[in-house]
């Protein structure tokens, strides 16, 4: 009677839906209202390439195609997404262009995935001066400070410490920044949100390293560094480096992209994305953070009254609909799937809320299962599209209790010019000739 | 045939003999023991320790003008922060003072860095983008006094040091509010 893949979960409180049931029925009760409810709920569908239909309306053809009649390609060394998927790939942005080519970051493209792992060539990349090339045979990890014993590492010797595995999502913290300008962009998904992505992370948990070099009791933070050429660091309380931290070094299973830190990155759950330090080359305790330009002059939180919010690690909650989404086009009126990416930096999503009207009501979307703590959980929901504009919201909740912002509450906290943490809800308008903008609303 | 199930016996024999010399640990996480980590002396982690914090500590002998940095700015500095550190094509480095509160706030180092280290600090490891870590330490101390002087925080003939730079007192020092433990 259950579908053991999805969770039905609790209903938002708005009064009509407060009484329905969970599961398959309350699916169906949905759609039913979905259909009631013109345009609310109605929904939209994923936007197929243009010349589908016309496509599934042809004939099954006379002959067999010619990938039936002739061998197929032999085995490779290294497999490669098929060439029909060329156009799936990372939107590039170079935020100084060719004065430094290897300055800015590239988009997971949201709109064109599902499920909730990100491939590893598709992994949001945030360099502040490029990949440096860097030889594994040649890389040490330097460990001092307030330690009694400073160690350094090499990558080998680090290989063999057992090991754990942790699924989690990463997120620059300026994620979702392009929906601070004044105006929304008309871009895909991915390039609006798509600064977070999700592996599974293997490695060894600093803890390990940092008792071996013995922590001083007057160290408080440490300082990690990276062995690229801007030899980015930021600060981190010694506190998160004890609970979950993790040198990783694999991703999905195989050692770590050049673009992701390779031969090792740091690995904090649920924090900023640019403290999981890639290339990690040092560690150093400290009594206090060091105010590095990466934790002053950026990654602050500028606020309304003129002051900056310092140290503002965890990322809150937040979630988007990938599918329908911008630039995309519905295939006319009728049933389609709505899906979508939620995250917390605080623990689980415990629920996502979509709304066809803007916000004015809400229904409880399904979670796919299993939903793991400060990892990407994927939402879905059934929605009978009307053929009318609608307009299309999440609205994420954590186990902390902790809700997702509307673009009014978060506006009036953070001055205009700021472009970190955004949290709030992204409106997509599904209009009535079935073409999907980003709106602010 | 029989030959062969006999070889396969005989490996798996050995293997258990084996197994019975090097015991298994059992499924508890190996998790310490190993330290296998070499330890390094202060000579090797003195090139290595880049990292200023505000207090200063660890910034290096050299000193530098404002007027040396002038010269330091206009070779290495100036293609991509213009004149005067005004800004064009890239980020500006001077001005904004006063206009974090309005709608157009300019994050400048005048305006919004809150240490003065900060500075030295970052010019010495990454920039210029296009030869980081080429700049002598004294003249990042020259150019970090003409970035300094620029935006009215130091005097013309000021010379920044190990002593000097970690006074210089930046006009937004107060404007971070710490949420490391909130």
């Amino acid at each position: 009677m259950k579908n053991e893949s999805v969770i039905a979960n609790r209903r938002s409180a708005s009064p009509e839906s407060r009484s329905d049931s969970h599961g398959p029925v309350e699916r169906r009760a949905f759609l039913a209202r979905g259909i009631k409810v013109a345009g609310a709920l109605a929904a939209g569908g994923v936007a197929s390439t243009a010349g589908a239909q016309a496509r599934a309306a042809e004939s099954l053809g006379a002959q067999m195609p010619a990938w039936m009649t002739t061998e197929g390609a032999a085995m490779r060394e290294y497999g490669q997404p098929s060439k029909f998927e060329e156009p799936v790939k990372r939107a590039v942005a170079q935020l100084y262009g060719k004065l430094a080519p290897g300055a800015g970051a590239s988009f997971t493209p949201l709109q064109s995935l599902k499920g909730t792992i990100t491939p590893n060539g598709l992994h949001f990349e945030r360099h502040h001066n490029g990949v440096p090339d860097i030889d594994p045979a040649r890389h040490k990890l330097l460990i001092h400070g307030l330690v009694k014993k400073p160690l350094a590492f090499d990558v080998a010797t680090l290989m063999r410490y057992p090991m754990v595995s942790r699924t989690c999502f990463i997120e620059c913290s300026a994620n979702s920044a392009r929906n601070t300008l004044p105006k929304a962009l008309d871009v895909p998904c991915g390039a609006l949100h798509g600064l977070v992505s999700c592996s599974e992370w293997t490695g060894l948990p600093l803890a390990v390293l940092l008792n071996e070099a013995g922590v001083d009791a007057g160290a408080k933070w440490l300082l990690a560094e990276g062995a690229d050429s801007a030899t980015m660091s930021r600060s981190i309380p010694l506190s998160k480096a004890l609970d979950d931290t993790l040198i990783a070094l694999y991703q999905n299973g195989e050692r770590l992209r050049p673009e992701q830190g390779y031969p090792m990155r740091l690995l904090l759950p649920g924090w900023e994305g640019n403290m999981n330090v890639k290339w990690l080359h040092r560690i150093k305790l400290t009594d206090g953070p060091t105010h590095t330009r990466d934790e002053t002059s950026r990654y602050t939180d500028l606020m309304r009254d003129g002051k900056a919010r310092q140290f503002t690690f965890e990322l809150g909650v937040k979630s988007v609909i990938t599918q329908p989404s911008g630039g995309m086009a519905m295939q006319g009126p009728g049933l389609y799937e709505l899906s979508g990416l939620a995250w917390s930096g605080a623990g689980r999503v415990t629920k996502v809320e979509v709304s066809a009207d803007s916000g004015a009501t809400w229904q409880d979307a399904m979670l796919q299962a299993p939903v793991l703590s400060k990892s990407l959980t994927r939402f879905r929901m059934p929605w009978n599209w009307n053929g009318t504009q609608a307009m299309l919201q999440s609205r994420a909740t954590d186990e902390k209790g902790n809700v997702q912002e509307s673009r009014a509450a978060w506006s009036a906290l953070y001055s205009p010019a700021n472009r970190y943490h955004n949290t709030m809800i992204q409106t997509w308008a599904v209009n009535a000739d079935g073409s999907i903008k980003n709106v602010y609303a | 045939m029989f030959t062969h199930e006999r070889t396969v016996i005989g490996l798996a024999a050995a293997a258990l003999l084996a197994a019975c010399t090097t015991p298994l640990m059992g499924p508890q996480p190996l998790s310490q023991g190993l330290d296998l980590g070499r330890v390094v002396t202060a000579e090797e982690i003195k090139a290595w320790d880049i990292s200023i914090p505000q207090s200063g500590a660890g910034l290096p002998p050299g000193s530098g003008s404002v007027k040396q940095g002038a010269a330091v700015y206009a070779a290495k500095c100036e293609a991509c922060h213009g004149a005067n550190g005004a800004g064009k094509p890239l980020d500006a480095l001077v001005g904004g003072q006063g206009t974090l509160a309005s709608g157009t706030p300019v994050r400048t180092v005048g305006s919004y860095w809150p240490y003065a280290t900060t500075l030295f600090d970052y010019v010495r490891r990454a920039m210029p983008t296009n030869a980081p870590k080429s700049l002598t330490d004294s003249e990042v101390y020259a150019v970090s006094a003409y970035v300094l002087q620029l935006n009215g925080i130091i005097p013309q003939d000021a010379v920044m040091n190990a002593q000097t730079l970690p006074q210089v007192k930046m006009p937004n020092k107060d404007g971070f509010i710490d949420y490391s433990g909130k």
